[in-house]
């Protein structure tokens, strides 16, 4: 069974938020929201300073607490390990969005609770996420974990990486190479 | 979501969780409503689902990298623009903007039909017209024009594709005055350095080689921000790849992030910089010896010159430490030739631009990068004949005439120099009287908003054609709508690059409104003036079959690929050793300008100091952001999504000094007491202390345009000063000095 993740090279990043604007088009994401952002963590004082830029969205969590959490089981792990919401069974309780760590969430205007699919009607059909097929600068990489040829595990086996919030145990799916 | 952090900035740029508010229905509903189809049909489209899709090859027009893309609807509906893979400008990857350029057609903002001013009861408004009606009242008026004063006295300010034909139409009309903001208030300086330097200018896209440089240098180039599109990827491969990364900028930009040298220079002194990196290179021989030999005339005179300028003569200018300066200065030459001094693009800064941009040229010939792999290559650029139309009539008056013994070296036409030459004055016989504006918005885009009102309250005609409402149709006579890039066929992308390749834009859906196509407008006005025989074409696709036939190529199987590559092509790096003759008055590449010598200017850039902002003012700098192209993505409603208003960027310790708090609106104050809009402050150690950034293309004043309107501040509102370039006539203006002032919470 495939376990799919994402990795985002902050070495290529330019934070243009491409895979924002093309998440929108691309999902038909409401005014007013997005399923991804671009965080620039900026540390130091002028001028010794560094930046991260990273591409952020749904962590797909291996141990998900917006799943654990939700109510009426709307909010599931699909096959492959994606984490998706079933709109018919979502309630728009929010409780999901209290729980997730990145604020990955929002209430869609129509009821329900929104986030990153991983693009999976892409997926299905053998396409890369819309974020990783437009980015300019390909810091974007999408793939299987469980393979280990894939370019995401020869990545993360070749260089340095991190995750978010890696002390709330939930162990997420989006690593971030530095 | 934003958490405390000390010394630390968390930015999301987008508008999710802070604040988000629904505007209820997103891309699709407004969409939906346009075709009078449901939401729930809408969105049963996203996805890969049912429905009959189809791609429309176009050219991107958000900004003027023109990366070619397709166009996907489903039903005929619009679902996305990605880029064509074909394409060596996009290679396959559009931008945000280009990837956001469905906005531009679904902006329910957008000119709508024809309009022509007119006054009701004592008061100024627009009344609708018939296309028909427009049309007749504009040639009518040039006609007038061209009666009493002559045809030159109209003139033609232009950018973006659909203007070559607006430009053929004033040629056959019998004036050639015609300006692009993007030369004198742009990269002009850049053009005039390289030809005075190398006998060639750099092009856009740029020649240069940033895929493969091992060590690149950026002056004040935010790469990255400034998110043309091609130049970015090659930009992240180099990264990816160790280049090392030189970046000079008073800000610790996205490109500065990425770099292993970032020196924050104090603006203004960027010459005394590169003058200091040729002395280093001379003194220590690291220079290509060779190279400079065979190939550059006038060392001898570029060592004597730049013998005082040493490291530790720039320190207290810059501020950039001697050691620093020679261990970057040692860096480029052990990259050498694969190290490129960045030459710019928007250079007009400080009034002496041609001579900043000649000194990085020099450095680069030192650095014996020319025709070099990771320097400049010898682009290559698809050779199509012209349309064969009848010769012009002869240019009786150019606008060079109104400025007798001034700026020699221009090369192409001034914006500025038109505008200064519509205002009457007793040296001149004669002042524009008509302008035809397509497709800039001159009220953002000149400096000194104040003579560009001054001057078109001089006018007899204003026509503007334009997309949207920008400020200057505000003050047009007429106003005539064109319609977006993906409703329209324009001419054919030619463009340099590594390969010669030919693009096509063709229509992805009938123009939305009362709307049409800049190569109709221009042929229906042509018909107009009776210059039947300059528009001998019914409609573009008989133009653009005509081209093509020429190469062998058809529009059918151009409208298939969307990108045609072709086979002829020279090499693009040159041979070790071979002989070239550069196109200079030596033969040679000048580091000596006998050109420049022959005006009376320096041959060799000497620094100049610049005036230092006084107490409690800041220099104002500007720039770019990766979502929007000068003032005229900032309505686009997919755009807007990831930054609706622009902020002012202000040091920790100056904010504190000013009692200003990260997040609250300010506004500044220039020196000439010109206030702005109110602006958000982003408090920040990402910039020095002696200077404020922020992003051009924000505050506009048009209500017609309701999502950018009054949100955040003009920049150029803020430019009334600019310095001249005594050399070509750039506008240099990073210039003017602000203080800033917290906003009156009523405002």
């Amino acid at each position: 069974m495939p376990r799919y993740a994402m990795v985002v090279d902050t070495q290529r990043c330019v934070g243009c938020a491409d895979c924002v604007v093309a998440c929108k088009t691309e999902n038909n994401v409401p005014d007013g929201f997005c399923r991804d952002w671009i965080v620039q963590d900026v540390t130091g004082v002028f001028p010794d300073l560094q930046m991260e830029i990273r591409s952020e969205r749904c962590n797909h969590c291996e141990n998900a607490p917006c799943v654990r959490s939700c109510p009426t089981g709307a909010s599931y792990i699909e096959e492959g390990g994606i984490v998706l919401v079933d709109h018919d069974k979502c309630t728009g309780c929010k409780a999901c969005i209290a729980a997730c760590p990145y604020d990955a969430r929002y209430v869609h205007p129509d009821g329900y609770v929104d986030k990153c699919t991983f693009c999976i009607h892409r997926v299905k059909e053998g396409l890369e996420p819309a974020c990783v097929e437009v980015c300019p600068t390909q810091c974007l990489h999408f793939g299987d974990l469980a393979d280990p040829n894939s370019e995401v595990s020869q990545l993360l086996k070749t260089r340095h990486y991190h995750t978010l919030i890696p002390e709330a145990g939930t162990e997420p799916k989006i690593f971030f190479l530095t | 979501m934003a958490r405390e952090l000390s010394r630390r900035e968390f930015i999301k740029i987008s508008s999710l969780g802070l604040g988000a508010l629904s505007l209820g229905g997103g891309l699709w509903r407004a969409l939906a409503n346009e075709f009078s189809a449901s939401t729930e049909e809408a969105i049963a489209l996203t996805g890969f689902s049912e429905g009959l899709l189809q791609r429309t090859p176009t050219v991107c027009e958000i900004c003027f990298w023109q990366c070619a893309g397709w166009v996907h609807t489903i039903d005929g509906k619009p679902w996305k623009i990605i880029g064509n893979e074909n394409d060596p400008n996009s290679n396959g990857r559009l931008c945000p903007r280009g990837t956001g350029g469905l906005g531009a057609y679904l902006d329910n903002d957008r000119l709508k039909t024809p309009l022509i001013r007119t006054e009701v009861r004592g008061k100024q408004t627009f009344r609708e017209a018939t296309w028909e009606e427009a049309l007749d009242y504009v040639a009518q008026k040039m006609k007038k024009i061209a009666e009493k004063h002559g045809p030159d006295c109209i003139a033609l300010f232009t950018h973006g594709s659909g203007g070559v034909f607006f430009k053929h139409l004033l040629r056959a009309f019998g004036s050639n005055n015609i300006a692009a903001p993007s030369y004198a208030q742009c990269r002009g300086p850049r053009e005039e350095a390289y030809l005075l330097t190398y006998g060639e200018g750099i092009g856009s896209p740029e020649r240069t080689d940033i895929r493969d440089t091992k060590c690149l240098v950026l002056i004040g180039s935010h790469l990255g921000e400034n998110m043309h599109n091609g130049q970015v990827q090659e930009f992240a491969d180099a990264v990816a790849n160790g280049a090392t990364v030189i970046t000079v900028d008073p800000r610790y930009s996205v490109a500065a992030s990425k770099s292993k040298y970032w020196l924050p220079i104090r603006p203004g002194t960027d010459l005394a910089l590169l003058l200091a990196w040729i002395h280093v290179i001379i003194e220590e021989e690291l220079y290509d010896k060779d190279f400079v030999q065979k190939y550059t005339y006038g060392f001898d005179q570029l060592k004597a010159k730049v013998k005082k300028y040493t490291p530790e003569w720039a320190y207290p200018i810059t501020t950039i430490k001697p050691d620093v300066i020679r261990k970057t200065a040692r860096e480029m030459a052990w990259h050498k030739p694969a190290t490129l001094i960045h030459p710019g693009r928007h250079v007009t800064w400080y009034g002496d631009d041609t001579q900043r941009v000649r000194a990085g040229a020099i450095l680069n010939a030192l650095l014996g990068n020319w025709g070099r792999r990771g320097g400049f290559y010898y682009p290559n650029k698809a050779e199509v004949p012209k349309y064969p139309y009848p010769p012009y009539p002869r240019f009786k008056w150019s606008w060079r005439e109104a400025f007798a013994d001034k700026y020699p070296l221009a090369n192409l036409a001034l914006a500025n120099g038109i505008c200064e030459a519509t205002i009457p004055s007793a040296s001149r016989d004669c002042s524009f009287k008509g302008w035809i504006v397509y497709g800039t918005n001159l009220m953002l885009t000149l400096p000194q908003p104040q003579k560009t009102i001054e001057a078109i309250q001089n006018l007899e005609l204003l026509v503007a054609i334009d997309l949207m409402p920008a400020e200057i149709t505000g003050w047009a006579d007429v106003v005539l709508p064109e319609c977006s890039y993906l409703e329209r066929y324009d001419d054919l992308r030619i463009l340099p690059g590594r390969e010669p390749t030919i693009a096509l834009r063709a229509p992805a859906f009938e123009p939305r409104f009362n709307s049409k196509p800049g190569w109709w407008i221009a042929r229906e006005l042509g018909l107009r003036l009776g210059l039947e025989k300059y528009f001998p074409w019914k409609n573009i696709e008989e133009y653009l079959e005509t081209r093509l036939k020429a190469i062998g190529l058809s529009l059918k199987e151009l409208k298939e690929k969307g990108v045609v590559k072709l086979p002829d092509r020279h090499p693009i790096y040159l041979d070790e050793g071979m002989e070239i003759e550069f196109d200079t008055p030596t033969g040679k590449i000048e580091l000596y300008s006998t050109i420049l010598e022959s005006y009376g200017f320096d041959p060799i850039p000497k620094y100049t100091h610049h005036e230092e902002p006084p107490e409690g003012y800041y220099r104002l700098l500007y720039g770019r952001a990766p979502t929007h192209t000068f003032g005229r993505t900032t309505n686009n409603p997919l755009l807007t999504e990831t930054m609706d208003e622009n902020e002012v960027w202000v040091h920790t310790k100056v904010a504190k000094l000013h009692g200003i708090e990260n997040g609250q609106y300010v506004v500044l104050v220039n020196q000439d007491g010109v206030r702005s809009n109110k602006i958000r402050a982003k408090v920040t150690e990402r910039i020095r202390h002696d200077c404020v950034y922020m992003v051009h293309g924000f505050g506009h004043r048009d209500k017609r345009l309701k999502k950018a309107f009054l949100k955040g501040a003009d920049d150029n509102a803020l430019i009334t000063r600019v310095h001249v370039d005594p050399i070509m006539g750039g506008t240099g203006m990073r210039v003017n000095f602000v203080t800033i002032e917290p906003a009156d919470s009523a405002a």
